[in-house]
């Protein structure tokens, strides 16, 4: 031990490259996020209530968390599939098919944006959705009454709050599949054949056994689909319709408040947001370190 | 102290960047009662192919559909545009600055981190992450906050008896503008690709070790040798994986971008920004045509990536 101790002393550098490091670090990424709790600091306790908790930034708030999770959902369910589906079976074109979930890292935002606008817009590709979404959402207001279904699920696609949805599941897309994918190249076939040599039948060997293996996995990529979809701008705005109080996103909220020079609201609202981030970020860590112990044993 | 497994060094990036993470040869599931029914397999194949289709294969289509409506000739004409270029070139500038920064930061970082042992690590780890976990828009508002002129930058520069008066006099006369200027959309994309080169670099140089280096270094090579010689041929392909997916991030990122540009046509548009322009006024082909360009580079970059994941997976087949 003492020999590798003093084997890696032995390399030259280590004050060159920890110092480099920490400069550009504390230049480039601490500095500047301290800016924004700094800022905040500044601003009086109810000065900052107010300014995180009017009814616009929390109707922002509602949206973004919302549909986030609803994405983030839909993704861990189909990326479930896809991961399974990558690791277990061949069919032609399946390298072309595991390039292509990594898209969404890849392409801009923007324009996924404008791509995506484009396909659910009424005179789109997909368009004729348009109106049996809003015929669904009309029947549900007349069959169950009592709840606001035209206010919480849009009346259209594109340029709504559904198409807010459909941005934020295509850029969660590739997380929840990334992470289950070497978990699952890496599951013991013997656990699956101890199972079914015990009488288990095909679905209760998925349920009883492959599920829960793959749970802590599962619930990082949902978390990490979740948090990035939360911070999303590029690709939502262009197909959200960014109707005030009903399909803003907090992101968008803050760019609003800058261009009208409210920099004390944008700021307020930022770390509320970061702070959001910095939660998520720690959770995701915990969930690694779970998913890892649990895939030693 | 025991150097820590590569593992546990992984944080929210390991997804996005990872080549050490990812193998690509797949398991056959050998004995018949691992293998699901054919129409088990049948319908999930589907559901996860037309599932794809419809959110990653369409929108892709729609790019070059959409950009080539109004023909070839429409097609390029907008992306010769006087505005087009200048956006182009900026994308370009942008890109040649902020990639080669995060090389050299990325492999003094990993340096540091993995083949010296000290307290704090993990800490360092996190916080070169950091920047994946923030919101482009958030990215984008910090430096406005620090550099803007209602930010410490301005209040510097218009406070009456500030703390250094020879900088604030230095400052004026330089008349550097960083908001809404070129040099805020290099900080940005700087800030937003920060952790990628680290975070490829770490977990690859901390399975390789450090009784190469050690070797070179008994044998009387000086430290810059050891590395040019030793280090950098073993992280060289680690090394471009990160660079190509810093290079996507760079030249497409929109959000952080957004904020610190102003949008001053012609002279601090990035690509991306000059889509929004186009779109919002409603020159859909024109901005599909600056749109499938970027398109393309994604293209290209994921070809690049399976690539090096390819090889990669052969090698370590081979060492096996």
């Amino acid at each position: 031990m003492s020999v590798a101790a003093s084997r890696r002393s032995v390399l030259p550098g280590f004050g060159l490259s920890l110092g480099f490091t920490l400069t550009c670090l504390s230049l480039i990424v601490l500095i500047p996020l301290s800016a924004a709790f700094v800022r905040t600091a500044g601003m009086s306790w109810t000065e900052f209530v107010a300014a995180v908790t009017s009814p616009r930034v929390l109707a922002s708030y509602r949206l973004s968390f919302g549909a986030s999770f609803g994405a983030a959902l839909i993704n861990a369910f189909f990326g479930l599939i896809v991961a399974w589906v990558l690791v277990r079976y061949s069919f032609p074109g399946k390298r072309i098919v595991d390039a292509l979930v990594d898209l969404p890292f890849a392409l801009p935002t923007a324009v996924a944006g404008i791509a995506l606008s484009a396909i659910y817009a009424r005179n789109g590709w997909l368009g004729f959705l348009d109106p049996l979404w809003g015929s669904a959402v009309a029947w549900l207001d007349r069959t169950i009454p009592g709840i606001a279904w035209k206010e919480w699920l849009g009346v259209q696609i594109a340029f709504d709050r559904p198409g807010v949805f459909i941005a934020l599941t295509f850029i969660g897309l590739p997380f929840v599949v990334r992470t289950l994918q070497p978990v699952l190249e890496e599951l013991e076939p013997e656990l699956e054949e101890a199972s079914a040599s015990l009488g288990a039948t095909r679905w209760q060997t998925m349920v009883r056994v492959v599920i829960p293996e793959l749970t802590p996995a599962l619930m990082t990529g949902f978390s990490m689909a979740f948090a990035r979809a939360l911070g999303e701008y590029g690709s939502v705005v262009f197909i959200a319709g960014n109707r005030p109080m009903h399909s803003e996103i907090t992101p968008l909220l803050i760019i609003t408040k800058l261009e009208q020079y409210d920099y004390r609201g944008a700021t307020a609202i930022a770390t509320v947001m970061l702070t959001a981030s910095f939660l998520l970020l720690l959770l995701i860590n915990l969930l690694q370190k779970w998913s890892r112990r649990h895939h030693r044993i | 102290m025991e150097p820590s497994p590569p593992q546990d060094l992984t944080g929210m990036a390991s997804i996005v960047t990872g080549l050490d993470s990812r193998a690509v040869a797949s398991r056959a599931a050998a004995s018949p009662v691992t293998q699901d029914s054919r129409w088990v397999r049948w319908t999930l194949t589907s559901l996860a192919l037309l599932f794809l289709a419809f959110f990653l294969v369409l929108p892709l289509i729609a790019v070059f559909a959409e950009a080539l409506r109004e023909g070839v000739r429409a097609y390029f004409a907008a992306l010769v545009e006087p505005d087009a270029l200048s956006a182009i070139r900026l994308t370009l500038l942008t890109a040649a600055i902020a990639v080669p920064a995060n090389v050299v930061f990325g492999v003094a970082a990993a340096w540091a981190i993995t083949k010296f042992s000290f307290r704090g690590k993990s800490i360092l780890i996190t916080l070169i992450d950091l920047p994946f976990a923030v919101s482009p828009v958030i990215s984008g508002l910090i430096y406005v906050l620090v550099f803007g002129l209602q930010g410490w930058m301005g209040q510097f520069l218009n406070a009456e008896h500030p703390w250094f008066p020879w900088l604030q006099t230095w400052l004026y006369d330089l008349d550097l503008r960083i908001i809404f200027a070129v040099p805020g959309i290099v900080l940005a994309t700087t800030f937003v690709t920060f952790p990628f080169v680290a975070r490829e670099l770490i977990p690859l140089m901390q399975a390789q070790g450090t009784d190469e280096e050690y070797a070179a270094i008994t044998l009387g090579a000086g430290g810059w040798k050891t590395f040019w010689r030793v280090t950098l041929p073993n992280i060289k392909w680690g090394l471009f994986y990160g660079v190509i997916l810093c290079n996507a991030r760079a030249m497409g990122e929109f959000g952080a971008v957004s904020v610190v540009s102003g949008h001053i046509r012609g002279e601090t548009n990035t690509m991306p920004l000059h889509v929004e322009i186009l779109y919002n006024e409603y020159q859909f082909s024109a901005a599909f045509a600056v749109a499938s360009l970027l398109t393309l580079l994604a293209m290209v970059t994921l070809v690049l990536k399976s690539f090096i994941e390819w090889r990669h997976a052969r090698l370590r087949y081979a060492e096996a």
